[in-house]
């Protein structure tokens, strides 16, 4: 091969000496043992308590607290991602009320903690506690006590979701403002209208903008959901800390709820990686190869040699 | 003697303070082919947005076949129109632009078929044969599958002349189609512009500097500077003897 190749050039090919990097060998060799050091010493101190990790790591409870984090980490990024994208074309309305209403709300929102938020919902029968459906100064059809309805996961899930909204607003801001004015033209021109062009050529194309964003915002959910445990939500953390409260062993249980939210993340960061590839298409002339496609090629490589 | 398929009434347009169009006026038959050349600046790819209504006049009266552009007369009054009402006027009018504007996340295909789908509620079989049909008569029949990206300016341009196509306009309108292009692609798009004119027909209206298509397929030749149209006639009568001087000068330039 490479005698074809040096004679296809016409002259001999180049066999220089590579330049050494000692540095780069000096930092390995640094990393190398930081990190055996690091692994032999959480093996060998007894403290760990590895066996304990083991044995809560599917026990029943942290299982159901898991179960719940993931519940209101796919409701209030619902919550948020719906909100979001509502707010987002009302901000870019013509009408000043509309885009000042969304603007209000991203204000308010943004500008408040979200632990604050949380606090605040599960409190929210001090200030409303009947709620009523019907017209305003006329008839009502139905009562609902505020503490019948806003239970803590509700309570937790609507102040994460209507906090989400106001984040997810300008991703999606950002994204719909990326797409070139001359698309909005050519759909137009095809007699499409504002709400189908939106639909249909703004928005998937905005997707590609706002996709990475948004599963950095799903991964920052899923860590922020721990903060319902004040209202006593039995959610991961929640559900490690009632173990621990009884048995001490604080931080074998703080390690399992870290774990998961660890294993939770990556299945979160694979998922993101095949939304991004699917909205990129069209973006690049090659998608990006998968881990399987790749797999997959250097087999068949390798067979082919 | 036809009713005009565009005609034009001292149109205005200002953008802030600049007036682009000062009044405009024109008239032109069902079956013409208009090229309008002109300095930059002059209005006519603005002039041509108006048409579709994609850019909204300040003054004068725009109609396209008999019916007044983006607007409604009751008595007389003037009602904008709603924006279905625009759209249903925009669908009979095809538009090409200078930088293509495909849809970047669908294939040639997808781009072709989806107005007629979405607009004139075409069965997707039906959008999917009739789209075929375009693509092959504009040469691009092993491109169907193909996003834009993955296709030269050229095959954009055309992929972007049969969308437009597939709505079956009475009129086409064309903004600079062959300026972003290389020099070796502006050929192919000018023979499927010319085969549209003079095979099929067509009403069309382009903002062109390709003198040679002018001369080959047009009817009349229009010349637009500050706003206004000042020369109006044959592609013979500008090769030979324009009559302005400012028309003379520019054709110097771009010849």
């Amino acid at each position: 091969m490479a005698t074809e190749t040096a004679e296809s050039l016409g002259s001999p090919e180049i066999k220089a000496i590579p330049v050494r990097h000692p540095g780069r060998w000096v930092a390995a060799a640094i990393i190398v043992f930081l990190g055996v050091a690091l692994g032999n010493s959480m093996a060998s101190n007894p403290r760990f308590e590895w066996g304990i990790v083991g044995n809560y790591f599917t026990s029943s409870r942290i299982l159901h607290g898991l179960v719940v984090t993931i519940e209101l980490t796919v409701t209030a990024m619902a919550i948020g991602i719906v909100l979001g994208v509502l707010l987002a074309v009302m901000r870019l309305s013509r009408n000043p009320l509309v885009s000042g209403a969304s603007w209000f709300y991203i204000w308010l929102f943004r500008g408040t903690p979200v632990f604050v938020q949380i606090l605040l919902w599960y409190n929210i029968a001090a200030l409303y506690p009947r709620f009523s459906v019907g017209i305003p100064f006329g008839p009502t059809f139905a009562h609902f006590t505020a503490s019948s309805v806003i239970t803590p996961f509700v309570a937790g899930m609507l102040a994460l979701g209507l906090n989400e909204g106001a984040y997810m607003a300008e991703i999606v801001r950002a994204g719909i403002i990326s797409v070139p004015e001359g698309q909005t033209d050519a759909a137009h021109s095809l007699g499409m209208t504002r709400l189908l062009t939106m639909r249909r050529i703004v928005l998937p194309q905005a997707m590609r903008v706002i996709v990475p964003p948004t599963g950095n915002e799903t991964i920052s959910m899923l860590k922020t959901t721990s903060l319902v445990s004040v209202i006593a939500v039995a959610e991961l953390t929640y559900s490690a800390q009632l173990i621990y409260s009884v048995n001490y062993r604080t931080i074998q249980l703080l390690i399992v709820a870290s774990l998961w939210y660890l294993i939770v993340t990556t299945v979160l960061t694979i998922g993101q990686f095949y939304v991004e590839r699917y909205f990129g298409r069209g973006a690049t002339r090659d998608l990006p190869v998968t881990p399987l496609q790749r797999l997959r090629r250097g087999l068949t490589l390798r067979h082919g040699l | 003697m036809t009713s005009p398929m565009v005609k034009a009434e001292s149109v205005h347009k200002r953008f802030g303070r600049l007036e682009v169009l000062k009044g405009v006026t024109l008239e032109v038959a069902p079956g013409e082919v208009v090229c309008v050349i002109g300095p930059s600046g002059s209005g006519k790819s603005t002039f041509l947005r108006c048409i579709n209504h994609l850019v909204k006049i300040d003054a004068g009266r725009l109609w396209v076949d008999g019916h007044l552009v983006g607007y409604r007369q009751v008595g007389d009054k003037l009602h904008e129109q709603r924006d279905a009402e625009v759209c249903r006027a925009r669908a009979e009018i095809g538009m090409v632009f200078q930088d293509f504007n495909l849809f970047g996340h669908m294939t040639a295909l997808e781009n072709v078929i989806e107005a007629p789908i979405r607009v004139k509620g075409l069965a997707k079989r039906d959008a999917a044969a009739q789209a075929t049909v375009l693509l092959e008569r504009v040469g691009l029949a092993d491109k169907l599958a193909a996003y834009p990206a993955q296709l030269s300016g050229g095959q954009q341009q055309r992929v972007a002349i049969a969308r437009a196509l597939a709505m079956t306009p009475k009129l086409m309108l064309f903004d600079e189609p062959t300026s972003a292009l290389d020099p070796e692609l502006v050929g192919e798009v000018l023979e499927v512009m010319k085969a549209l004119a003079l095979d099929f027909q067509t009403t069309m209206i382009v903002v062109t500097h390709e003198m040679g298509f002018a001369r080959e397929a047009a009817d009349r030749v229009l010349m637009m500077d500050d706003g206004r149209i000042i020369e109006d006639g044959t592609p013979e009568h500008f090769f030979k003897a324009p009559r302005e001087e400012r028309t003379k000068q520019f054709l110097a330039a771009i010849l």
